[in-house]
């Protein structure tokens, strides 16, 4: 469980990045950030493994406030993706994977063995493992990315926009991927995007952020479609525009959903997962 | 520290001064010969220079030319056209120019360069001919960078022009090499004191002049300006 | 050709000598650049100072500067060692602000996230930013290479034997074969250690020939850039 309280970020310019920011973040779930550029998402982010340090405040992780923790350690123990992956860039793809046990005194043998696996995890193949970064394409950087996250079997794995500079064919393959990852590994993801579609299909909790990492409301998907606190809410996550206001229209050949301007949106099927929200 | 003090009192010696071997007529000669030198540099190189940079040909021949004298070794070029036209000015002003050429000549088309290519092709769609963009766009926003080049080719120049007294060519090297000769250390040191100082000042006048010289909005501004940039100061400041 | 082939022994000699004072200085320019240019870098107040300061040393003349040296240091005039000292000043002067740009030439996005992922400041230094500046660390160090090699020669007018002494030597006694020696030989070993740096250049950065084309011209343009230090 990682617990912000009342933190406030103000940069040495004077930028109030976030105000005053309360949230619990359950352990084992995907919690999403999103908002729109500039309202705090990525510090937020890293004030958890205080690449940021807050101004005011405290965040704690299972209890443990994180201002009594050691940076470097700290950032060892929780896996970090970026956008554009962050690879470095004169690291083999293998070497780049097992960069974080290396680091943490892993043999680097050994290392190496385990990022192979993880490679198998992230659905890459193993004949990639000597390629250097720039001689993937951007989905598989991403995936490596992902891989390096989780080499070090952390709890904690921090995404920002981890799949906002890839085409969007790639990016659907991701989350599905990533979907797929989490029932696996069950971690506490953190992630960061200012796609509500990316936010709706990846997050248990959705966390929807107006400018000053101010929070505009906070619940599961399903919560947040059903009941919009605010204008603002309804306007982001388009229910204004309609385009999730949809409803049943019969037609010839069957009912299909339409939005509000009469656009066909989807079918009606019957439920087929029990979980499904 | 007693050669230091022996060094300058000989160069606050009026006795040193006057005579055709004194301080005076050797200040001169450096000053002349290092003047000469920049103008026939700059007379050669910057035609050149705006010619590959306004075309945008040539440029790696002039880079790779340049390359080449830069690993040339002036001594060796003074001392053998030295012997093939005889001692005096003729060999180090030869050698002074070849060594000259490469930074003006940088200088010259990096600053067109260093132009933002919209400024050009904007200029080219208000209907300028190709001569106004050159004098009304091109130089001025180059200005700069050609101000660096000849900063930096002046400071070689002044610099390197201590050799001319190897091969009889007169200047401030002249009290190096009678130092040298006679043992006499602090006479050495006057010499190097001068011309160390006769550098700096060129270093200061060109300073000053760019500040003169170069556009207000240039120097505050975009692409051009030498010293903000910090990949592309080094065109001048070498 | 006579001459040369009568002197092979001087020749070889004076290429010796000659090495034996620029090799040195090239590498300590190297060395001592590095942590200069990385405050410089690192300490955005201090990069004027730095660099213009580091620049004046840049306009200090060689002849005189080898003159002065042995004042400062307390060699004897005639002693290499000025010469490894004055010319390692020059190499510094040089290489300080290629420093600087090749450490600011790395990209902020891959030193954040090795950050993130736990490289300590330290770590970060020495396996990621350094080796990342290497391109540009590289273009510098081969006009530092080059430069020294030619400067090396001037000591010969003091008497400080190098290729430079094939130069005084033949003037003095009108031997123009044996400056064109000089020339020749003192181009060829500029030329061969610039071979050699861009052989280790290679060696530790394996991924710059792996790189993507549009980042290769790049990189082409960066180290480019740095390389008209002098032009
Ligand atoms: N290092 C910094 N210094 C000053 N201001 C910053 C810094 N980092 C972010 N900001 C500012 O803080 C605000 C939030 O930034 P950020 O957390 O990056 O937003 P997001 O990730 O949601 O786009 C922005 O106004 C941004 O300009
Ligand atoms: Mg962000």
């Amino acid at each position: 469980m990682i617990e912000f309280r009342s933190v406030t970020k103000k940069f040495p310019d004077g930028t109030v990045a976030v105000r005053d920011f309360d949230l619990v973040i359950p352990s084992r779930k995907t919690t999403v950030f999103v908002g729109s550029s500039g309202s705090g998402k990525t510090t937020l982010l890293r004030m958890i493994n205080r690449m940021v340090d807050p101004t005011s405040g405290s965040i704690s992780i299972d209890g443990e406030d994180t201002s009594t923790l050691e940076p470097v350690a700290l950032r060892r123990r929780i896996g970090y993706v970026m956008q554009n992956s962050g690879l470095l860039p004169h690291f083999k793809v293998i070497e780049n994977v097992a960069t974080v046990p290396i680091l943490n005194g892993v043999p680097r043998r050994r290392a190496h063995q385990e990022a192979l696996t993880l490679l198998d995890t992230v659905g890459l193949d193993r004949s990639l493992a000597d390629r250097y970064p720039s001689q993937l394409s951007g989905g598989q950087q991403q995936r490596v990315g992902v891989a390096r996250g989780l080499a070090a079997d952390p709890n904690i794995l921090l995404m920002d926009e981890p799949f906002g500079a890839v085409d969007p064919i790639v990016r659907a393959e991701l989350q599905v991927e990533l979907i797929r990852l989490q029932r696996d590994l069950d971690k506490t993801v953190v992630f960061v995007t200012h796609d509500i579609d990316e936010a709706f299909l990846l997050g248990d909790q959705v966390v929807i952020l107006e400018t000053g990492g101010l929070i505009a409301q906070v619940g599961s998907p399903s919560e947040i479609m059903a009941a919009p606190t605010n204008e603002f809410v309804a306007n982001f996550i388009g229910a204004e525009r309609g385009k999730r206001a949809l409803s049943i229209r019969s037609t010839g050949s069957g009912d299909i959903l339409v939005d509000s301007s009469g656009r066909a949106a989807g079918i009606l099927v019957a439920p087929t997962a029990p979980d499904a929200e | 520290m007693n050669f230091l003090i022996e060094a300058f009192q000989f160069i606050f010696d009026p006795a040193n001064w006057g005579g055709s071997g004194g301080i005076g007529v050797r200040l001169v000669e450096h000053l002349w010969v290092s003047l000469l030198v920049v103008v026939i540099a700059a007379a050669i190189a910057i035609p050149v220079g705006f010619l590959i940079g306004h075309t945008g040909t040539g440029k790696s021949i002039a880079v790779i030319g340049s390359g080449g004298v830069r690993a040339l070794p002036t001594l060796g070029l003074v001392t053998v056209i030295a012997l093939s036209v005889g001692i005096g000015l003729t060999a180090p002003i030869i050698a002074l120019v070849v060594l000259a050429i490469p930074s003006i000549l940088a200088g010259a088309y990096s600053g067109f360069e260093a132009i933002d290519r919209r400024t050009i092709d904007a200029a080219r769609a208000v209907g300028r001919t190709e001569w106004q963009i050159v004098t009304a766009v091109e130089l001025p926003l180059g200005l700069p960078l050609l101000m660096g080049g000849l900063r930096s080719a002046s400071l070689q120049v002044i610099s390197t022009a201590t050799l001319a007294a190897y091969v009889g060519g007169g200047g401030l090297g002249g009290f190096l090499f009678t130092g040298l000769r006679t043992n006499d250390y602090p006479q050495m040191l006057a010499g190097s004191i001068l011309v160390i100082a006769l550098a700096l000042l060129s270093e200061g006048f060109f300073a000053i002049l760019e500040r003169v010289t170069v556009p207000a909005g240039v120097r505050a501004g975009l692409p051009t300006s030498v010293r903000a940039r910090p990949s592309r100061s080094r065109a001048t400041a070498a | 050709m006579n001459w040369v082939a009568n002197n092979l022994p001087l020749i070889l000699q004076r290429t010796g000598d000659h090495l034996a004072i620029a090799v040195p200085a090239i590498i300590l320019s190297f060395v001592i650049s590095i942590p200069i240019g990385w405050v410089a870098h690192h300490y955005r107040w201090s990069r004027g100072t730095v660099l213009t300061s580091i620049g004046l040393l840049y306009a200090i003349p060689s002849l005189p500067l080898f003159i002065v040296i042995p004042l400062i240091v307390g060699t004897g005039l005639r002693s290499p060692v000025n010469l490894v000292v004055g010319l390692t000043l020059y190499g510094i002067a040089l290489m300080v602000r290629s420093t600087a740009d090749a450490l600011g030439s790395v990209d902020s996005n891959v030193e954040q996230s090795a950050s993130a992922v736990g490289f300590s400041a330290w770590q970060r230094f020495w396996r990621v930013d350094l080796p990342l500046a290497g391109p540009v660390l590289l273009a510098g160090i081969r006009v530092v290479s080059v430069s020294t090699v030619s400067l090396t020669t001037v000591g010969a007018v003091i008497g400080i034997s190098s290729l430079g002494s094939l130069f005084t030597d033949g003037f003095q006694r009108n031997i123009t074969a044996e400056i064109y020696t000089g020339i020749v030989m003192t181009i060829l070993v500029a030329l061969v250690l610039d071979l050699i740096l861009v052989m280790i250049g290679r060696a530790l950065m394996p991924w710059i020939g792996a790189v993507s084309p549009r980042r290769a011209a790049r990189n082409a343009r960066a180290a480019r850039r740095s390389g008209e230090v002098t032009a």
